[in-house]
């Protein structure tokens, strides 16, 4: 987008520091969230504590950004693409800081579980929405760093794809339930677990958003799209047969 | 520019949106030092009761095009204009226009306070006095009008037979700007007045232009960016006698359409 560098230099390293600790920012909620994914289905309880431990250079790195970004705004009166550059670090930075919290929560879950049976089938659901969400992370970070605003679209229009999974997963976890109450207590964990991953879509679907408007300097103007019906799915008080 | 950005900007300079009013109209203006065309097809509007600040690098036209619109070029030998600059419909380029009453409808203050080597009130009545025929009572009244205007009258109004070049820096300018306001002009034009200023001086002066607009039409020229940012409703980019990006002041500060403005405003320009 921008072809020309500032002519004071030192403005233009700013800038560059401000993106490179997001993309590392990004790399580490990549890191947390496929790790947790991993310690779930793997009942890994040391790569669950490491993983937690991880969150804390997330959250590290977010006060980092948004201090630079406040000196920024106070000292060089940022217009129009810069602005939106250093807007952009500091939504994205709060998006990433609880894509963090949220993996953090899974690999907790993963803690939980540990010494459960753990039904192959809603693993593997699990597994594929997890992979999915880190798909969609990976994606609009790359949209970020290259200013790519079609590419942050597509991520936009894909968080369908999760609420789907999610929707399925949920009803399958219900139906674990009513089946047996021994299933109850596992099933709430990797229920939590899969809402998390879905907080995580909507979380890059927020990022999508922002590249959009970093690079168009104007917001999406389509309905974003939301199919996740669970708070509205009835739970059927029997068990059918 | 674009043919297609051009004819868009023209349109849209020749339409005004709704609630807005056409003051100063300037269309297809070119205007020459000698041989040297420093103003090339300027399309702009001064819209009645806004703020328009124009900006761009040294030597785009702006204080040129400043200069125009109150023919004060006309002092110069060499310098011509062609095309229209309409005040109220009215070409003032035209050779019928009368200069003294342009000059009274359309007042400038410069970039370097010029308080007239007489007392404050003298400042102000000097130029009442040249138009109007006013007993001592209403020109007593018109100075302290104008100086309340102006924001000065507080620190004045004990010391009106004082002379005005005893005045700080930021005083002199205010006393400038209330001895253009004194002859009731419709349009203002300021050609960096803040430029020599202190900080709280040049607030001063952007907190008068806040109130001035609710009665006069403003045009500014300024270096700083942020003050065309702060105190203008439209703002005009300039580029080597060219117009380049005309628009509110909200879009070319945060969204401008050109990217010469956008390198211009983010102190890209190489």
């Amino acid at each position: 987008m921008d072809t020309h560098e500032h002519i004071v230099r030192s403005y233009e390293e700013e800038l560059s520091a401000l993106n490179n600790k997001i993309a590392k920012m990004g790399g580490l909620a990549e890191q947390v969230l496929g790790q947790s994914i991993d310690a779930l289905e793997g009942r890994d309880p040391d790569l669950a504590a490491a993983t937690i431990q991880q969150d804390e250079a997330i959250d590290e790195l977010e006060k980092e950004i948004e201090e630079q970004a406040i000196v920024m705004i106070a000292r060089r009166q940022p217009l129009a693409y810069d602005l939106r550059q250093i807007m952009a670090a500091l939504r994205i930075s709060t998006d990433l800081e609880r894509i963090g919290d949220l993996g953090k929560n899974i690999a907790k879950r993963a803690l939980a579980v540990v010494g459960e049976q753990q039904p192959k089938q809603l693993m593997l659901g699990l597994k594929h929405m997890g992979e999915l969400a880190l798909g969609q992370l990976k994606e609009v970070l790359d949209a970020y760093i290259e200013r790519d605003a079609d590419r942050a679209l597509k991520v936009w229009y894909r968080d369908e794809d999760i609420d789907a999974m999610y929707n399925s997963l949920f009803r399958e976890l219900l139906t674990y339930m009513m089946e047996d109450p021994r299933n109850i207590g596992l099933c709430t964990h990797l229920l939590f677990g899969a809402k998390n991953i879905e907080r995580i879509g909507d979380h890059a679907t927020n990022i999508a958003e922002t590249v959009y408007f970093l690079v168009h300097g104007n917001t999406i103007t389509d309905q974003r799209p939301k199919s996740d019906t669970t708070s509205s799915t009835p739970v059927p008080l029997r068990s059918a047969g | 520019m674009s043919l297609a950005i051009q004819t868009e900007l023209k349109d849209k300079a020749a339409t005004p949106a709704e609630g807005l009013v056409d003051k100063v109209t300037v269309r297809h203006l070119n205007f020459y030092y000698g041989q040297y065309r420093a103003l090339a097809d300027i399309n702009v509007n001064l819209y009645l009761n806004k703020v328009t600040a124009f900006i761009g690098p040294s030597g785009c036209g702006k204080s040129t095009l400043l200069r125009i619109i109150n023919r004060i070029y006309d002092l110069y030998p060499n310098q011509r204009a062609d095309g229209e600059v309409l005040l109220d419909g009215a070409n003032v380029l035209s050779p019928k226009q009368d200069l003294n009453l342009l000059r009274a409808k359309v007042g400038m203050v410069f970039q370097k306070p010029t308080p007239f080597p007489m007392t404050i009130y003298d400042n102000i009545a000097f130029g009442v006095r040249l138009y109007e025929q006013l007993s001592k009572a209403d020109l007593d009244a018109r100075v302290e009008d104008s100086l309340r205007r102006g924001a000065i009258w507080d620190e004045v109004k004990d010391k009106l037979d004082v002379s005005g070049l005893s005045l700080s820096g930021g005083q002199q300018q205010r006393l400038c700007i209330a001895r253009t306001i004194a002859i009731r002009p419709e349009v203002i034009l300021l050609d960096e007045p803040c430029s020599a200023l202190d900080p709280i001086s040049t607030a001063k002066i952007e907190e008068l232009i806040d109130v001035l607009k609710r009665d006069y039409t403003i045009a500014i020229v300024t270096h700083n960016m942020q003050q065309a940012a702060r105190t203008s409703d439209y703002t005009a980019f300039m580029y080597l006698g060219e117009l380049v990006e005309f628009d509110n002041t909200t879009q070319i500060f945060t969204n401008p359409r050109m990217e010469r403005t956008q390198d211009y405003i983010t102190g890209r320009f190489g």
